[in-house]
């Protein structure tokens, strides 16, 4: 093991019988408040002593982490978001999960050039200085990889929420609104032409997005959360597609075609199509329909301080646009009761739930349900097989089963 | 090939094109049905409103002159619940910026592949040839006869599996089309140095895989000219996203609140795979098997076990150093340095007969992981005028070790 002082600390209090949890008994005055504490007394770390600042060590597990059994190389593999620690809504960048098909790219502003071709009266070149003087918008928004999930789909497999939901992030963007792009190059309108995007990196990812989405809502984005994208998330300049599957979200971007039909790239027919139960595919499935999950708790977030009130908080989300309600299920689905959304009104991007509740100690069979702003109810997993069949990978957005027992440990499993 | 929208975007449905819209505020925010969102938020707004007239008339006369009364107070209730922000302005005739492309910039980057085979260039290429060159440039990844080796992916066969619960999807048996072949080997393989293949070495390596899907003969030579030749196995297999029509229908019923079901098992675990991968830092609950865990008093984990076990003896040895000064253990005597025998909570400074430096005796200190840690890594920075002569232990594994040990030696 790889010995690190937050492992030596906390190890070294297990094995002195320190780390018992549950209620705090009164069996004493609590030293760390009758003792003067030492950061009570010492000064503590002098401005400046990191320049730009990393979470406490104490939350050192709070960690995007990945399944190597998964893919064949980590160059071109996917890790997963810490969702069962985080709360609110917006994923740090830090630990925002990565997908990259041949590795992340160090691509510098001034190396950097967007192309824009194709079916446009004038094919241009902007440099990333050119679109800082576009009109640019904020907006939060969720990205979901296609495959987040998608290794519940024969039976329930992963035992984290963070692996079998943590193929999301959430972040506000700012962008230029892909529109303007278009409407500078003189791009030709029309509802059956296709603008066609492309990344810098070697896997040279390419997505054909139709014209109408592409005016509607799409950004050529810059900032994630107030700063500078990560280099993992396509550092200097990344698109941002709404709603739609984490793969068109292309990384780098380097150019923008408008083209007169889909290119029908690897990207959109040997990977990113769904597989049915006769054999055929979807294609272009790319809203990523409605979704939620309790992140807390779950078998990463055991109830450790036993009965008694009790926050069971998680996530959902819509491609359609805003969540209206989640439902939350305690028994695995006989009874429902609504959660209270932690705010509303955010279209295509993360919502908060929390159930206040208090536990008796009983075992429960925790579920989520969402809905959105079309009235889509979030559906089980026998629901989706008997659509679908279990040949599929992507788009599996099915109603999340944590069975926890007495003791308070969660696990991931099916029911009937 | 191309396809309205519309139809699998419901939710597009209403969407202004608003190339022309400058300041038009979305309407995608204040559908009816979000009457609820409205009221709430609208709430907001008057709340705000009564509280400080004055500072919401300030917002107000910052808004754009273009919106109306009514507009302006919308765009308070919505950005109050978190909602849409007013677009950015479009401007007719754009802003002049950036450069035109030049023919040879557009050459170099425009070379995606249509899938009627526009854009692919002159060139051509044999099964033989391919048959080579994919030994050379693939097969460590993608296997000889193109089977995949390890988890690298396959490329050839599965034909047949696709209805399977397993399908194979390769590109004879899953692929629609050949452009797409052509397009990904041509600009991104091999995995590692994408785009260094010729044109003509391209067409030879697309043959040979062909060929390893039986979809074409041995002396096949593929070209531009001979590319619609060529049939894909799958072309038909496709249908356009129709969730709209087969489960959004479906699933959009008033949800069951109560008594939905007869009684609910468990049909499956995750434990029954147990293929989680779990690392030093996840909750103690997550190693072992789960179903005999208790989240409540977490025992002490196999891993974290060892892992201490291992970092006692490390620290034995770095011990090493500090007993020409130190004893511990039974019968331990003060030598040059104070005994330590269960130093760590001790006060410093507090073991009888032994003649302590003046800043040791008075400093308070407790003995603890970090006081400890930050003394061993330098004595005499730590505690100026300390008689400690000893240069300290710079690694911090080694000062985490020594002090494990010494936590294992009691009185
Ligand atoms: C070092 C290993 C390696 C080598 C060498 C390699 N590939 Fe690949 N290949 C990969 C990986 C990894 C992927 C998947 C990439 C991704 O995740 O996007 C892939 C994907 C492919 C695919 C798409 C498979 C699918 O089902 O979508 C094709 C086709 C392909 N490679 C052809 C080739 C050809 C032709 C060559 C030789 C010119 C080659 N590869 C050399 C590793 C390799
Ligand atoms: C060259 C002799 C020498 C060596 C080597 C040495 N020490 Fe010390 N140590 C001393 C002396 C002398 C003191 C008393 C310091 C004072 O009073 O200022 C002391 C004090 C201490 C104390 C404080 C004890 C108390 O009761 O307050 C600790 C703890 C300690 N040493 C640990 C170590 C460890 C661990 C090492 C090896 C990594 C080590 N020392 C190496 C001489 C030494």
């Amino acid at each position: 093991m790889k010995t690190t002082r937050r492992n030596f600390l906390k190890n070294a209090a297990i094995g002195a019988g320190t780390l018992a949890a549950g209620k705090a008994s009164a069996s004493g005055p609590d030293p760390l408040i009758t003792e003067v504490q030492e950061w009570a007394s010492y000064t503590g770390a002098g401005v400046d002593e990191t320049p730009y600042g990393l979470p406490i060590r104490f939350e050192e597990d709070v960690i995007r982490r990945n399944v190597e059994w998964l893919t064949a190389s980590p160059i071109s593999s996917i890790n997963f978001t810490p969702i069962h620690a985080l709360d609110g809504t917006i994923t740090p960048q830090g630990c925002a999960f990565e997908r990259h098909h041949s590795g992340a790219i160090e691509l510098s502003k001034q190396d950097y050039r967007l192309m824009i071709n194709g079916l446009v009266d004038r094919p241009l070149v902007f440099t990333y200085a050119d679109l800082e003087r576009f009109p640019r918008e904020n907006h939060v928004y969720f990205c979901e990889c296609a495959a987040n999930t998608g290794m519940e789909w024969a039976g329930a497999q992963l035992n984290a929420v963070q692996y079998t939901h943590g193929m999301i992030h959430n972040m506000e963007y700012t962008g230029v609104p892909l529109r303007l792009l278009l409407a500078e190059a003189g791009a030709q309108i029309a509802d059956n032409l296709w603008v066609y995007v492309e990344g810098a990196d070697a896997s040279s990812n390419g997505r054909s997005i139709p014209m109408q989405k592409a005016l509607d809502d799409v950004l050529v984005a810059f900032k994630a959360n107030g700063e500078a994208l990560r280099m993992e998330h396509g550092y200097p300049v990344r698109l941002v597609v709404p709603g739609w599957e984490g793969n068109m979200w292309v990384k780098w971007l380097r150019r923008i075609e408008v083209t007169d039909a889909a290119v029908e790239s690897r990207e959109e027919t040997s990977k990113y199509t769904d597989v049915l139960e006769d054999g055929r595919a979807r294609k272009w499935t790319w809203v990523m329909d409605a979704k939620s999950v309790i992140t807390s708790p779950s078998p990463q977030m055991p109830i450790e301080h036993g009965p008694g009130p009790l926050v069971i908080s998680g996530l959902a989300w819509s491609g359609h646009g805003q969540i209206t309600r989640v439902d939350v299920s305690r028994d695995g689905g006989v009874t429902w009761e609504k959660a209270r959304l932690g705010r509303r009104g955010d279209s295509k991007a993360l919502t908060r739930f929390y159930l206040d509740t208090r536990w008796d100690g009983a075992p429960m069979l925790l579920q989520s349900r969402a809905m959105d702003e079309t009235g889509y109810v979030q559906p089980t997993k026998h629901q989706l097989r008997d659509m679908r069949g279990e040949n599929s990978v992507y788009h599996n957005n099915c109603i999340q089963t944590w069975a926890v027992n007495e003791l308070g440990v969660a696990e991931n499993v099916e029911v009937s | 090939m191309s396809k309205s929208p519309n139809i699998f975007l419901p939710v597009l449905g209403a969407t202004c094109i608003v190339l022309g819209a400058a300041y038009g505020l979305s309407t995608r925010t204040y559908k009816a049905q979000e009457a609820e969102l409205a009221g709430i938020a609208a709430q907001a707004a008057q709340t705000r409103a009564e509280a400080s007239e004055a500072r919401v008339s300030t917002l107000l006369a910052r808004l754009d002159d273009v919106q109306s009364k009514a507009d302006q107070a919308i765009a308070i209730a919505g950005s109050a619940a978190g909602s849409a922000p007013d677009p950015a302005p479009d401007f007719s005739g754009g802003l002049g910026l950036g450069r035109a492309a030049l023919p040879e910039e557009l050459a170099a980057w425009d070379v995606d592949i249509m899938p009627d085979g526009r854009g692919l260039p002159v060139g051509r290429g044999d099964v033989l040839t391919g048959d080579e060159l994919f030994a050379e440039y693939c097969a460590s990844c993608h296997g000889d006869f193109a089977e995949g080796v390890d988890n690298w992916p396959v490329l050839a066969g599965g034909f047949d599996t696709l209805a399977d619960v397993d399908p194979v999807k390769t590109v004879g048996s899953y692929w629609p089309y050949l452009s797409t072949v052509w397009d990904y080997v041509h600009r991104s393989m091999p995995f590692g140095a994408a785009q260094t293949l010729t044109d003509d070495e391209v067409y030879a390596i697309v043959a040979y895989i062909l060929y390893s899907n039986d979809l074409v003969e041995e002396d096949f030579e593929l070209s531009h000219e001979t590319f619609s030749d060529v049939a894909m196995y799958n072309t038909e297999g496709f249908v356009v996203d129709d969730r709209a029509a087969t489960e959004y229908t479906v699933w959009s019923a008033e949800p069951c609140m109560e008594n939905c079901k007869d009684r609910v098992e468990i049909t499956r675990r995750a434990s029954m795979v147990n293929v989680t991968p779990v690392d030093d830092f996840m909750h103690p609950v997550m190693r072992g098997d789960i179903s005999k865990q208790s989240a409540v008093e977490p025992s002490v984990p196999r891993a974290a076990q060892d892992a201490m076990a291992d970092l006692v003896a490390a620290g034995e040895k770095v011990f090493k150093k500090c007993a020409s000064c130190h004893q511990v253990g039974a019968g331990a005597k003060n030598r040059s340095g104070p005994q330590l025998n269960a130093v760590v909570g001790r006060t410093a400074g507090s073991v009888e007969q032994f003649r302590y430096s003046k800043v040791m005796a008075e400093s308070g200190l407790v003995w603890d992981d970090t006081t400890l840690s930050g003394f061993l890594e330098n004595p005499k920075g730590y505690l100026k005028g300390t008689k400690m002569s000893f240069r300290g232990l710079s690694k911090e594994e080694d000062r985490m070790a020594v002090i494990a040990y010494l936590r294992t030696i009691s009185p």
